[in-house]
């Protein structure tokens, strides 16, 4: 207690250096913290795509779309367990800085696939039914206030036209990871029209999801996909789902690695800042340890003086830090809208930032603690701090 | 020879110094402090070493207290030679055998007097309750019992002199070691510290090694030693005056 009571005086002893030194390490830690969470909210969807999940898309690129009939031949599939398919929809709610994901679905195959998404019965019902119907996710409909009953205008880009539908249901996520920042309605809305305005787009897909008995059978079921529709007009590709979404971030690997590299640099700007300060305090308490010496303290118990101070304050930083990376990760979330799917703190997240913490507190006591225990006490009375 | 003197025979020097060198460096120069000095302090005896600056008379008081190593000699203390322990195991022989009085007090500043006099006794076995208790009767003896709860910048140079005393003697060492202890005070604080000292040497019988410039607190010892160049000029027997 003695020991533990003249760290945390010593700690405290400047007050001003302490404050500024804190209020850096708590900058550094809420940085980290959130800088990780972002860079973890560009992996959301990947992390929490299903090893049971195949996605299958033509082979030259997403922006070209398959026929509706290779829904059953990729259901004839061994070791294929389900088949439903989506359209990236592209439309503008109100202004283009409105951005959400939509999809024109298959209301039934696609949310027994997608079990993830959780909507009461009744909605479900509705949403089936009503073919001008959709369903929006909880995050979406809290960002723009979308209720059941509401009626959604959408302005087509890459469908032309304005778009009505009506709001049969907001479902939530299985999990906290789920994505709730969607908007689905009925693809075959969408084929009729496109029958009528442009028939030669009808009866076609963006994507088919297929669902497999067996994860570990991925490979032999997507090459067998694969192959169904070799030598063809419109020839696919299947990954699992969580290659395909990582396909996305690929697309922006280089930023979100600069992102991250970014939030080791501030641990390491911190480090330099608090490695200063310990070797001030250090050098201006040289007098101390040595008459500690004198006394019949030994070396490691100088050191662990240092490392004590430089603990106690990167814990205390670490501490005030962790707990704000919470509210600014929502205040994040709310000024960003549904541009990420979700925006959690993982335990992770937390555990990289006390790790930092403690090395900021370890290697920037490392060299003033080394310097303090090796003094000659004839040399450290003599100095004046 | 000092050195087949059993450990305790009170009859054999407390200190005893032989040959002693000690060489610095500076500058890539080799500069001797002390050459070859021998003398010998008894047993409950109150020493004042003086001297010009550079006689090593500062020198020699860290060789005694064990914070300083000699080039060579010998140089034993109760019967022990301590030149030849470990870092440490002299660290551990300060802790029970030196109390130390610095000019500058040397306190530790966040600690209360209390706490600053209890700091020796944490490397003993002592429970918390018994150093505190240990700890508040020196700062008694010290005339400092109303000021326990006091950190060192709430007190006088005086009185935390006075701390350093009672920081000193609170382990009950064998050697208390002061250097320059009234360079620092007034007068009037000064020829209170020096009192302190020679009661503690008369009715505890402590051993007191003292460096000062100062001749009036010199005169508060038994003995005064004249350094000179690194040598032991000469030993004079004083009459003590009272403070």
């Amino acid at each position: 207690m003695f020991y533990l009571g003249l760290i945390l005086r010593n700690a405290l002893r400047h007050k001003l250096r302490s404050l500024l030194t804190l209020l850096g390490l708590v900058v550094a830690i809420l940085a980290f913290g959130l800088i990780s969470t972002v860079v973890g909210a560009w992996y959301a969807n990947s992390e929490a795509a299903s090893n049971a999940r195949l996605v299958t898309r033509n082979a030259i690129s997403l922006a070209f779309s398959m026929p509706i009939s290779y829904k059953q031949k990729i259901r004839a599939v061994e070791g294929v367990k389900d088949v439903s398919y989506a359209n990236w929809f592209g439309g503008v709610y109100k202004d283009p800085k409105n951005f959400f994901p939509q999809f024109a679905i298959d209301p039934e195959s696609y949310l027994r696939i997608y079990r993830d998404y959780l909507l009461p019965e009744d909605d479900l019902r509705n949403f089936i039914r009503d073919r001008k119907g959709c369903i929006v996710g909880r995050r979406l409909a809290q960002a723009y206030g979308f209720k059941v009953g509401d009626t959604l205008l959408l302005k087509g880009g890459i469908f032309p036209g304005d778009w009505e539908f009506v709001i049969r249901g907001i479902y939530d996520g299985r999990e906290s990871k789920t994505d709730t920042s969607q908007m689905f309605f009925h693809w075959d809305l969408l084929n009729e029209t496109m029958k009528k305005v442009s028939p030669r787009r009808a009866n076609y897909v963006g994507v088919y999801v297929v669902e497999i008995g067996n994860p570990e059978d991925a490979a032999p079921v997507s090459e067998a996909i694969d192959k169904l529709f070799k030598n063809s007009s419109w020839e696919t590709l299947t990954e699992t789902e969580q290659a395909f979404q990582l396909g996305f971030v690929s697309m922006i690997e280089a930023i979100v690695a600069a992102i991250r590299l970014m939030s080791y640099v501030v641990i390491v700007i911190i480090l330099a800042v608090m490695a200063n300060t310990m070797a001030m305090t250090a050098r201006e308490r040289l007098s101390e340890y040595a008459t500690l010496k004198a006394l019949g303290f030994g070396p490691r118990y100088v050191a662990a003086l240092i490392f004590g101070e430089s603990l106690t304050l990167a814990a205390i930083g670490a501490v005030i830090g962790i707990a704000l990376t919470f509210p600014a990760a929502r205040g994040f979330s709310a000024l960003t809208g549904t541009l990420f799917p979700t925006m959690q703190v993982a335990d992770a997240t937390v555990w990289r930032q006390v790790a930092s913490a403690a090395i900021v507190g370890v290697l920037a006591a490392a060299l003033p603690a080394w310097r303090a225990a090796r003094v000659k006490i004839v040399d450290g009375l003599r100095s004046i701090g | 020879m000092p050195g087949d003197v059993p450990a305790g025979d009170m009859h054999a020097p407390l200190i005893s110094i032989r040959r002693v060198v000690k060489n610095y460096i500076r500058g890539g120069q080799t500069v001797e402090v002390l050459t070859g000095i021998s003398l010998d302090i008894a047993r409950g005896e109150f020493v004042a070493l003086m001297g010009p600056s550079g006689s090593g008379k500062s020198t020699l008081l860290n060789l005694i207290a064990g914070i300083d190593k000699p080039t060579s000699g010998e140089l034993l203390i109760d019967g022990e030679d301590i030149t030849r322990l470990a870092e440490s195991d002299l660290a551990r022989w300060r802790a029970a055998k030196v109390g130390f009085i610095f000019q500058f007090y040397n306190l530790m500043p966040v600690l209360s007097a209390l706490e600053n006099v209890e700091l020796p006794l944490l490397l003993t076995n002592l429970s918390r309750r018994d150093r505190r208790e240990r700890a508040a009767l020196a700062l008694e003896m010290v005339g400092l019992a109303d000021r326990m709860d006091h950190t060192p910048n709430e007190l006088s140079g005086g009185q935390q002199q006075r701390v350093a005393i009672a920081r000193a003697v609170v382990s009950d060492p064998q050697i208390l070691v002061a250097d320059e202890p009234t360079g620092d005070l007034d007068r009037t604080s000064a020829s209170e510290v020096l009192g302190m000292l020679q009661t503690l040497n008369r009715e505890l019988g402590a051993t007191i090694v003292m460096v000062t410039h100062d001749a009036r607190a010199a005169s508060a010892a038994q003995v005064i030693m004249h350094l000179e160049k690194g040598v032991l000029e000469s030993r004079e027997e004083t009459v003590q005056i009272k403070h």
